[in-house]
């Protein structure tokens, strides 16, 4: 019965709350991707940014009743969990090798 | 029997491969023996496939033999074939029977040479060459011999590489060789375009039947006439054959005087019935081309004084006779006059040669003289050949000659003034050599300035191995005309015209085409003429040279062949060398330009983009973020999509 019961507060809530909640979260981690240099709370920006987009999904599948959405929801979660994996791995390396280290400051990359 | 014809070249070919993987452990005559089995092997084969097709009724006196589908290529089928009809084994006997010859007194005239087995690895390798050549069903196989041919040709002129002389005609024997070769190419391409097939019987078989046009026939008859010029030394190709002098006497007299140079009079035959399809002025093309080659070189022979070069001369000249019969419908006429060429021609290179041995390496004839006392083998032997080359009956270059000589005034009064000339000139220079050879006073005994010194040294007769080659050929010149005796003077008819008869199932234009002709009917009276032409340019040289009765007359534009090559130098020493400058010109800066303009365009364009990439990941972030909210608004507010 809890399920149903949680089931019907998802649905009873208007999906506009969702998609306004989502949009918000979008536009800090936005936001946050372009005002911060410190590479570990720009990914953390991004990962938000991916969360609103599931967000999204979850809400518009529920209310639309298409599964599909859901479904959505797992390949952006792998796929972050793959760039957690990549890009972390990445970070450490740049971080324990000069510390302290902005994103600006890995420009001189480009080469 | 017939079916074995590819054992022909099998045997050369076995040769080669030997020589090529153990020449050098051969001690030295045994590699030159070795070569020469293979040589007289191979002829055996021939000559059991020629008494296989004389065995047979004349309309199957033709065998092809497919060994393996060598091109196929869509419509372009290509096999290795070999194609044993009279032609082809009568050119095989005598190249493969001469060529032996060659090859033993070779053993002979390289004795002592460091590169002795090499010298036999490219005999051999030429001997299978020239039989595929010969052997060929197609075009394409000819064409293999005859890119091999040249190649050995090129290899053995530059024998003796060390020397630069003989470096630069190697060089110079190839690249005109070159030229003549591109018309072969082009020849091929358009009987493929026209007929299809590049094979003769598919091309001689269209031109039967008629489904060949004129013009295709005319224009495939000059190319090919194009590459007889380079490989036959004809007009104004010819200019390599004297240089190729350079090389080993028994290369001259195997390559370039008894085989290989009879390849595109050979190749002209083969194609005979598209030369008949062609218009008329290709066949008169032909003739002119070979009477005035006849005619210019015999004059440039008058003044050589090197032993090599008047022969050198002299076979292009008696080439040219050979295209002035192939251009006069005398087919047969041309092939009678290359089997006694071969044999008069190889017998007088290899008397050369001996004469050269003999004297320590002394070429120029004005430092002979009374030889023939030190050397009574070769001078003898030498006789006898000079003899059937100025056409004294009844040797066998008065029979050949004539027979040509008599179809030409069938076809054209000028072209027969020309041949006459050129007999009559023949005849003179190459009495002149003998005389200056063989008879008069030795010029030989003070040692010559610019020679390295002999010291009092005397001529002798060269080794039995030598002459035996020279005695065996100089029985064949003389009686060598028994092949395709005419009809005069009552020889019985069955004896006559017996080469004609052989080649007809090939050749089918025959004396019988030109009975009527006011030529056929005077016969005796040309008969007259050519023996009286014969007969007084040797009194002449007789006069000249021995007796010292008239002045000799050796105008410096004789010697130097009119200044051909001079001319040839000039042209392309000037404007030649203007035109590729020119097109070198063009290269560098137009098309070299365009490319390295593409080049320095795109270097250009990339270094201002690539300003854009700072490397700042947020101003990045902050692009894509534009460029979406842009492409949304794209999307929603103009194409209206939501």
């Amino acid at each position: 019965m809890a399920q149903t019961g949680s089931c019907d507060v998802i649905a009873a809530v208007e999906p506009t709350w969702y998609l306004i909640v989502s949009s918000l979260l979008f536009g800090i981690g936005a936001f946050g991707l372009l005002v911060r240099r410190n590479p570990l709370v720009m990914f953390m920006c991004i990962e938000l940014m991916l969360n609103a987009a599931n967000l999204t999904f979850v809400a518009l599948a529920t209310s639309l009743g298409d599964i599909n959405g859901q479904t959505a929801v797992f390949f952006v979660m792998v796929v972050a969990a793959a760039e957690v994996v990549v890009g972390l791995g990445i970070l450490v390396s740049i971080l324990r090798r000069r510390p302290g280290a902005t994103a600006d400051d890995l420009a001189e990359l480009k080469g | 029997m017939a079916d074995l014809v590819w054992l022909i070249p099998a045997f050369p070919l076995f040769g080669f491969l030997t020589l090529l993987l153990l020449g050098r452990r051969f001690s030295e005559p045994l590699a030159g023996y070795f070569a020469t089995a293979m040589v007289f092997v191979s002829w055996i084969v021939a000559v059991a496939v020629y008494f296989d097709l004389v065995a047979k009724p004349e309309e199957e006196r033709s065998v092809t033999v497919t060994l393996f589908s060598w091109l196929p290529v869509g419509d372009l089928q290509i096999d290795m074939a070999f194609l044993a009809d009279p032609l082809s084994i009568t050119m095989c006997l005598f190249v493969l029977g001469i060529g032996g010859l060659i090859h033993l007194f070779a053993v002979g005239y390289m004795h002592g040479d460091p590169k002795f087995s090499k010298f036999f690895l490219y005999l051999s390798l030429f001997i299978f060459s020239m039989t595929l050549l010969v052997l060929g069903e197609n075009l394409l196989v000819t064409f293999l011999g005859w890119e091999g041919v040249g190649t050995c040709s090129y290899l053995l002129i530059s024998f003796w590489h060390t020397r630069e002389s003989a470096a630069t005609a190697g060089k110079k024997a190839f690249i005109t060789n070159r030229v003549g070769d591109f018309g072969v190419m082009l020849a091929m391409f358009l009987a493929f375009e026209s007929v299809g097939s590049v094979s003769y019987s598919a091309l001689n078989g269209s031109a039967v039947a008629g489904t060949l046009s004129a013009a295709t026939a005319s224009a495939i008859a000059m190319l090919l006439l194009l590459g007889a010029t380079g490989k036959s030394a004809q007009l104004p190709l010819y200019v390599w054959l004297p240089d190729a002098m350079e090389g080993p006497t028994p290369v001259s007299a195997l390559i370039h005087a008894a085989t290989m140079v009879t390849g595109g009079v050979f190749l002209l035959v083969r194609i005979n019935p598209v030369i008949t399809v062609a218009a008329d002025w290709v066949p008169m093309s032909i003739a002119w081309v070979g009477g005035i080659t006849a005619l210019f070189a015999a004059t440039i022979a008058v003044a050589q004084n090197d032993i090599k070069k008047v022969l050198a001369y002299s076979t292009v000249s008696q080439i040219g006779f050979m295209m002035l019969a192939v251009g006069t419908g005398a087919y047969v006429a041309a092939i009678f006059h290359m089997i006694t060429h071969a044999m008069f021609k190889a017998l007088l290179f290899l008397g050369s040669g001996s004469v050269i041995h003999g004297m320590h390496d002394e070429q120029d004839m004005r430092k002979m003289g009374a030889l023939r006392k030190f050397m009574p083998i070769t001078a003898a032997t030498f006789i006898v050949g000079w003899l059937a080359i100025a056409g004294v009956p009844p040797f066998s270059g008065f029979f050949s000659k004539d027979e040509i000589l008599l179809f030409t005034l069938a076809e054209s009064v000028p072209l027969y003034v020309i041949g006459i000339t050129t007999a009559l000139l023949t005849a003179f220079y190459m009495t002149r050599q003998v005389m200056m050879v063989f008879f008069g006073e030795a010029r030989w005994k003070d040692p010559a300035e610019g020679q390295e010194a002999h010291g009092d040294f005397k001529p002798h007769e060269s080794p039995a191995i030598m002459w035996f080659p020279l005695v065996v050929l100089a029985g064949l010149a003389a009686i060598g005309g028994i092949i395709n005796l005419p009809g005069l003077f009552g020889i019985p008819s069955g004896g006559t015209h017996r080469l004609e008869e052989w080649l007809h199932p090939v050749i089918a234009f025959g004396e019988a085409d030109i009975k009527g002709t006011f030529a056929y009917d005077n016969k005796y009276v040309l008969v007259a003429i050519a023996v009286a032409c014969a007969v007084g340019g040797i009194a002449l040289g007789w006069l000249v040279y021995l007796k010292n009765r008239l002045k000799p007359i050796e105008p410096v534009v004789f010697a130097r062949g009119w200044y051909y090559d001079t001319a040839i130098s000039w042209f392309m020493g000037n404007p030649g060398r203007e035109v590729a400058q020119g097109v070198a010109d063009f290269d560098a800066n137009v098309v070299d330009g365009a490319v390295r303009g593409v080049a320095t365009a795109v270097r250009a364009t990339a270094s201002e983009t690539r300003k854009a990439q700072t490397g700042y990941v947020r101003q990045y972030a902050a692009v894509v973020g534009v460029g979406v909210v842009l492409l949304l608004t794209w999307f929603v507010v103009i194409r209206g999509i939501l």
